[in-house]
């Protein structure tokens, strides 16, 4: 059976952190599992943790006026999901909709964000690592706006 | 007065309509016959035709059929201007005008023993279809076939009882996504390039494969590069305006190359330093 | 496929003719002249050569030798063209006009194929050509038949053969004259392609004027070039003739003011894209497609369908395009090519630079139409120089 420590210890956003930042993530770490259907968190929340997906699909969702979901992005196996809870005003923008049974580690952002305070060194690295992560998804938001299909 | 001889490449010869399908709100898969069975309909995946609606006009279509399948050639027409429009308004039984094949094609014979990844965007998945059926077909002279195939939305997914029977095939992975999912669409959304990283293949022996649009394909093969595949591996199908498809009207010209008789598929090393210029 | 070959200078294959070049010269005297156009007239040959028109060189068919352009002259600068009077009665006393031989060899509106409908379907008529009589190209200068050839090999050479090129070609005569004076325009000297002729042509004159009276020293290129030059009467060449002639030819080379030089050209266009330059002239030029038209070894071509009122005849028509058109470049969501600048890049990077990848020598002759012909009087010589030296002149 996998341990948490070793699953976050290989996981390629967590390289490179010193063992002593794995252990403590570990400590706030806890596996947890999504009904297919449910909402892991909704846009306006307060947002304390992340998420590393280990299996099944989440789905990123804005509500429109009419109140019908519009899934701008899904995520898998391997991706991170979260960073609201490492920026002001730590509340979420989206809702996180589990549209598959879904396995995860559940992190303690707000723990992780307060040792980021009192050590800075540990807080670049995670910014650096989310800074990564956000751009990608900026970058490939920007494609899906370029709407390369469209008949122009 | 010019003397159109048989074997003249800029004379059409008569096909017959035998099938149309609707696709997708707009585009639709013609199946043709020759009228005379005289022409062949032999061809290499990734070559084109030049299919002309008399009185009207000719434009190049990929052939997006079945190269075993000889009886016939089978386009796949989106519909987006006056041509296409009156290409997808034909019925059963009239007849259109086809030259050809033309270009080159696919790199099958490059692929032989390694992954395949073909990587379609849109409507470039109807030029990859022969590529498809070619390695299912032999699937023992390639290794694993990954598909990642991207569209607008879900109502816009082309071929998708066929998508769900590659996908049952040994060491065979279709991945596909939406830019836009909609209500009911609860497969994967968000562009293509994010499906790489559940693609299992070996970048080292891997060829791929790419055809969309032009902004599509430079950020696959970006992603591609990224992943370990070698800029000779990538290979694109490109497109510009086309009169002759016989490298003597001028139009096609794109840097160097004439796309219709050095191309369409080229080699990403080959396109790489025009893809990056502007107005070219 | 692509092929990569260095410069200008490249040698060019002639597949019409074969060097005769052994044979000794002879001279013809001017009447002589009008002998062998009428033993052409006699064996068929439909005469197309030089005559004065509009105030311009156009070429024509002719009957005798009285159609050319005897005693006139050309002056030619950019933007500017002028016929004026010679002192003397010289037959090929000019340079080239705003036509050339492409307008026989690769016609400008060519009708491909006829087709009817029947029923739902539709045949393509029978299209037997009439049988045109062949054509004798008579005046053909050194810059043209090195056009000729870079058009053999683009319609006749590569992956696709043009069987109305390729018709029009093969029975073509081609009389080629030796030029003795340059316009202002000219630089074949630089481009490899002149002032002298060595082959490619069936036929070579050189016009000697002096107090041996008017005379032409005449050498046939290839055996048909050859079994004409039996036909009629000539005298043997003495060594002043020889002399003299290529003393002209000298002189014409001598008065060339322009040039290109073509060491690196392709490299300099390829990887000069974004120079300042384009910008620079792209204010300039009016996208007109003078020069495309005028140019000797241009070649691209539109199809346009046509159908009659009824809608059940329809044909299908060759003629000549442009790159500098705005749709030149369309594909479905607009051109590629939408300025004036990229078009007028395409266009000179295409020239000098890409035809060499692709035919394996530079597209330009030298010819200099471009440059007079261009109504705001883009030079191409100047252009090369600008991108070379990696200025922004001011307005010329």
């Amino acid at each position: 059976m996998e341990t948490l420590e070793r699953i976050i210890a290989e996981h390629p956003f967590f390289q490179g952190l010193e063992s002593y930042y794995t252990g403590l993530l570990v400590g706030c770490g806890a596996n947890v599992r999504f009904q297919p259907g449910s909402y892991i968190f909704k846009e306006g929340e307060e947002a304390n943790e992340f998420y590393l997906i280990r299996s099944g699909r989440v789905a990123l969702e804005i509500f429109a006026p009419q109140g019908k979901p519009i899934v701008i992005e899904t995520l898998e196996e391997g991706d991170i999901l979260g960073w609201s809870w490492l920026l002001p005003p730590y509340l979420w923008k989206f809702h996180a909709h589990a549209v598959q049974d879904t396995r995860a580690i559940a992190l303690d952002g707000k723990c992780l964000r307060t040792k980021c305070e009192q050590n800075h060194d540990l807080g670049y690295e995670v910014l650096k690592r989310f800074a990564q992560i956000m751009e990608r998804r900026l970058e490939a938001t920007r494609m899906q706006l370029l709407d390369v299909y469209a008949v122009r | 007065m010019a003397t159109a001889v048989l074997d003249d490449p800029m004379l059409t010869h008569p096909h017959l309509v035998r099938n149309v399908i609707k696709e997708t709100p707009d585009t639709f898969t013609l199946k043709l016959e020759p009228e005379d069975g005289r022409h062949g309909t032999s061809f290499r995946p990734g070559q084109f035709s030049m299919v002309w609606v008399f009185g009207v006009g000719g434009l190049p279509i990929s052939i997006s059929g079945d190269p075993a399948e000889r009886h016939q050639l089978v386009y796949t027409v989106r519909s987006v201007g006056q041509a296409t429009n009156a290409l997808v308004t034909q019925s059963v039984g009239s007849a259109l005008g086809v030259r050809g094949p033309f270009g080159n094609g696919w790199p099958l014979e490059a692929a032989r023993g390694r992954d395949v990844i073909v990587v379609a965007g849109g409507i470039g998945l109807a030029p990859l279809r022969p590529v498809i059926y070619e390695v299912l077909k032999h699937r023992e002279d390639y290794g694993r076939l990954v598909v990642l195939y991207g569209a607008r939305s879900p109502r816009d997914l082309l071929y998708r009882k066929e998508l769900a029977a590659w996908a049952r095939h040994h060491e065979t992975q279709v991945l596909i996504t939406v830019d836009y999912g909609g209500m009911s669409w609860r497969g994967h959304v968000g562009v293509v390039t994010t499906l790489f990283k559940y693609a299992r293949l070996k970048p080292s022996n891997s060829v791929a494969m790419v055809c969309g649009p032009e902004i599509m394909m430079r950020f696959v093969t970006r992603e591609l590069e990224a992943h370990g595949l070698s800029r000779n591996e990538i290979y694109l199908s490109m497109e510009r305006n086309m009169k002759c498809a016989i490298g003597f009207c001028g139009h096609c010209q794109y840097g160097p190359y004439f796309i219709c008789k050095d191309g369409p598929v080229f080699r990403y090393e080959q396109m790489k330093p025009l893809l990056e210029k502007y107005e070219l | 496929m692509v092929v990569v070959a260095e410069g200008a200078r490249a040698t060019r294959e002639r597949s019409s003719s074969r060097a005769v070049s052994k044979e000794l010269p002879a001279v013809l005297t001017a009447s002589q002249l009008g002998i062998l156009i009428e033993a052409l007239v006699r064996r068929g040959y439909a005469v197309v050569a030089p005559t004065v028109r509009d105030g311009a060189i156009v070429y024509d068919q002719v009957e005798s030798v009285h159609d050319l352009p005897a005693g006139w002259t050309d002056e030619q600068a950019p933007g500017q063209y002028r016929l004026k009077r010679r002192d003397d009665e010289a037959l090929f006393g000019y340079t080239v006009g705003p036509q050339s031989w492409k307008k026989y060899l690769h016609p400008a509106e060519v009708r491909l194929w006829a087709a009817e409908r029947q029923g739902r379907t539709f045949r393509i008529l029978n299209n037997e050509a009439k049988a045109e009589a062949p054509r004798a190209f008579l005046g053909v200068r050194a810059c043209e038949l090195a056009a000729i050839a870079v058009q053999d090999r683009v319609l006749l050479e590569d992956k696709y053969r043009d069987p109305i090129y390729g018709a029009r070609r093969w029975g073509a005569l081609l009389i080629a004259v030796q030029c003795t004076q340059s316009a202002a325009t000219c630089f074949c000297a630089s481009m490899g392609t002149g002032p002298a002729i060595s082959n490619g042509a069936d036929l070579v004159l050189t016009e000697l004027l002096g107090p041996q009276g008017h005379r032409f020293l005449i050498r046939p290129g290839s055996e048909r070039g050859a079994e004409l030059l039996d036909e009629i009467q000539t005298t043997p060449a003495t060594e002043a003739d020889v002399n003299q002639s290529e003393a002209g030819v000298k002189e014409a080379a001598r008065q060339q003011t322009r040039a290109i030089d073509t060491n690196g050209i392709k490299e300099l266009l390829y990887q000069n894209f974004e120079h300042p330059r384009w910008d620079h002239v792209a204010a300039r030029c009016l996208t007109c497609a003078n020069c495309t038209m005028v140019c000797p070894t241009c070649f691209c071509t539109t199809v346009e369908d046509v159908s009659d009122v009824t809608g059940d005849h329809a044909e299908r028509w060759r003629r000549w395009d442009s790159c500098f058109t705005q749709t030149f470049s369309y594909i479905h969501g607009g051109s590629v090519r939408t300025s004036g600048k990229a078009r007028y890049r395409q266009w000179m990077t295409h020239k000098l630079a890409s035809w060499i990848d692709q035919f394996g020598t530079s597209g330009c002759v030298g010819c200099g139409r471009c440059i007079t012909w261009c109504p705001v009087g883009i030079d191409i010589t100047e252009e090369v120089r600008a991108l070379r030296e990696g200025e922004n002149h001011g307005n010329p």
